[in-house]
């Protein structure tokens, strides 16, 4: 296939209306996971994690970042003729994550709802999706969610890095965008990276494999197919955000690419909030809109296991900065911060049985 | 568990929603069809910002069934910033100290925890003490 054929690229050219982030407040430091586990020996993948409150889930924090979305997009929540959710810790195994958010932001009845699953690019997923529902004019507004309260097994290497947060946008056509989607492509095989089965609490990863044939491969491919497509170099870009399961990984992917650390810190939030899964790339995004200016350019690449990356190039508009003051900005998440020890994370994570 | 008014309640309790006279504009919550100002009926739905203050509270210890996974918690009588007094736990409070006249605003959070693995989730409006003034 041609390089210019390989794009998802909508009718009508379409962006983000309303950007929303959400993460919890309270924190859980690498050091305590050691403390625990390893004698506190071993180095350590970030410095902590977020970790969800005893009254928090899916549900609940989609709730808050799609009203976030809603604050900066200023349209009314009847407009909004999708809203899909993406994650792989919803709530119910069976009844929508969607509807309640649906239901709880004003959104209902005239909509679709739905929850996505696509391990950690189910958020971005949801995302193109809703560019074809705007793009093709079947809907003004589309809003797509990644979110997740992200669990690993006790002492295994996940549970340091499996955090919880996400971001809500709501898309709409170009002329109502505070950032323009210029293209999309997507890179998807079938590889045995990182699974979960029905029923089983936590997940299991196929070790070493989940680096070169996986994270790298997928990124890496989805990226350098949708900058090659577009005409573009990694100096065109301000600012890169990728999948962040770890510091690492996004680092290195972007130094493949040919991208400055400058260009990758502001959206690599991993060493604070931990790996949010289905959040992990677009919460980066977040953390950029909220100072970048009009006229950058943003190139957003998600990982999720099983696998596939979802690449964007992404352009702000002059609507930026009318819209991102009216609501919290992804710092204030982060900085609003309550550290927890391992018995605490224990008791909030229902690792502690009742009954 | 009573699935029905769970069900009936769910605009109130996810965001907020009351109801404004339409004669003396006064707001209403919880939604009760007539004006406790002026006595006329008031079915207009009105959305509340979910801003207000707390007026007074006290911490519960000894939780009722359903709630004990959450103890010790805070409920708290806050006067929303359209007039009405509303009771409502309160969430995400660690470090900070609850005080009369406390700025907070409304978030949807789980009700009840998951002591009962195999029913429904209650969502509802709780209040936090407010993360960032736009
Ligand atoms: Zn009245």
């Amino acid at each position: 296939m041609a390089d210019m054929e390989k794009l998802l690229k909508p009718e009508h050219p379409v962006g983000i209306v309303g950007y929303g982030a959400y993460v919890p407040r309270y924190r859980l430091p690498a050091s305590e996971v050691a403390r625990i586990w390893t004698d506190g020996t071993g180095g350590l993948p970030i410095k902590e994690k977020s970790v969800p409150g005893l009254d928090e889930d899916v549900v609940t924090m989609s709730v808050e970042a799609a009203r976030n979305a809603l604050l900066r997009a200023g349209i009314p929540p009847t407009e909004i003729r999708a809203v899909w959710v993406g994650s792989e810790s919803h709530p119910y195994a069976v009844k929508p994550t969607s509807t309640i958010v649906a239901e709880a932001i004003g959104a209902v009845p005239n909509t679709q709802a739905a929850d996505w699953e696509f391990a950690c690019k189910a958020g971005t997923e949801a995302m193109v999706a809703a560019m074809g529902l705007v793009g093709s004019g079947m809907a003004r507004y589309a809003m797509a969610i990644g979110m997740d309260t992200a669990q690993g097994r006790p002492g295994d290497a996940l549970e340091y890095t499996a955090g919880a947060g996400g971001a809500a946008f709501i898309l709409g056509l170009e002329e109502d965008s505070l950032a323009v989607i210029e293209a999309s492509y997507s890179y998807v095989t079938d590889t045995p990276d990182f699974w979960r089965r029905a029923d089983q609490k936590y997940p299991e990863h196929g070790h070493r494999f989940t680096g070169e044939p996986a994270y790298f491969h997928h990124i890496v491919s989805a990226a350098e197919a949708v900058m090659e497509a577009t005409g573009t170099k990694a100096e065109d870009y301000q600012y890169a955000v990728f999948h962040q399961p770890n510091a690492k990984f996004p680092q290195r992917a972007g130094q493949m690419l040919g991208f400055m650390p400058e260009q990758i810190e502001t959206g690599l939030l991993v060493q604070d909030i931990g790996n949010t899964y289905s959040g992990a790339a677009i919460i980066g995004l977040t953390a950029i809109l909220d100072i970048a200016k009009p006229g950058d350019r943003i190139l957003m690449t998600s990982f999720g296991s099983g696998a596939g990356s979802d690449s964007m190039v992404i352009r702000v508009t002059e609507r930026i900065d009318a819209s991102r003051g009216k609501a919290p900005t992804t710092q204030e998440y982060i900085t609003r911060r309550t550290e927890i020890d391992y018995a605490q994370y224990v008791r909030m994570r229902g690792k502690l049985t009742m009954k | 568990m009573d699935i029905p008014r769970h069900w009936r309640l769910k605009k109130q309790r996810y965001a907020l929603v009351g109801e404004v006279c339409g004669h003396c504009d006064t707001k209403v919550f919880p939604p009760r069809d007539i004006c406790p100002a002026c006595g006329e009926e008031a079915k207009t739905l009105y959305q509340f910002s979910g801003r207000g203050e707390v007026y007074s509270y006290t911490t519960v210890y000894e939780a009722p069934a359903g709630f004990e996974e959450g103890a010790p918690y805070t409920i708290a009588m806050v006067r929303l910033a359209e007039g009405p007094l509303v009771t409502a736990q309160l969430t995400d409070l660690e470090e900070k100290r609850v005080e009369i006249g406390m700025p907070v605003e409304m978030v949807t959070r789980k009700l009840r925890n998951a002591t009962d693995e195999r029913g429904m989730l209650v969502y509802g409006y709780k209040f936090r003490p407010v993360v960032a003034v736009p």
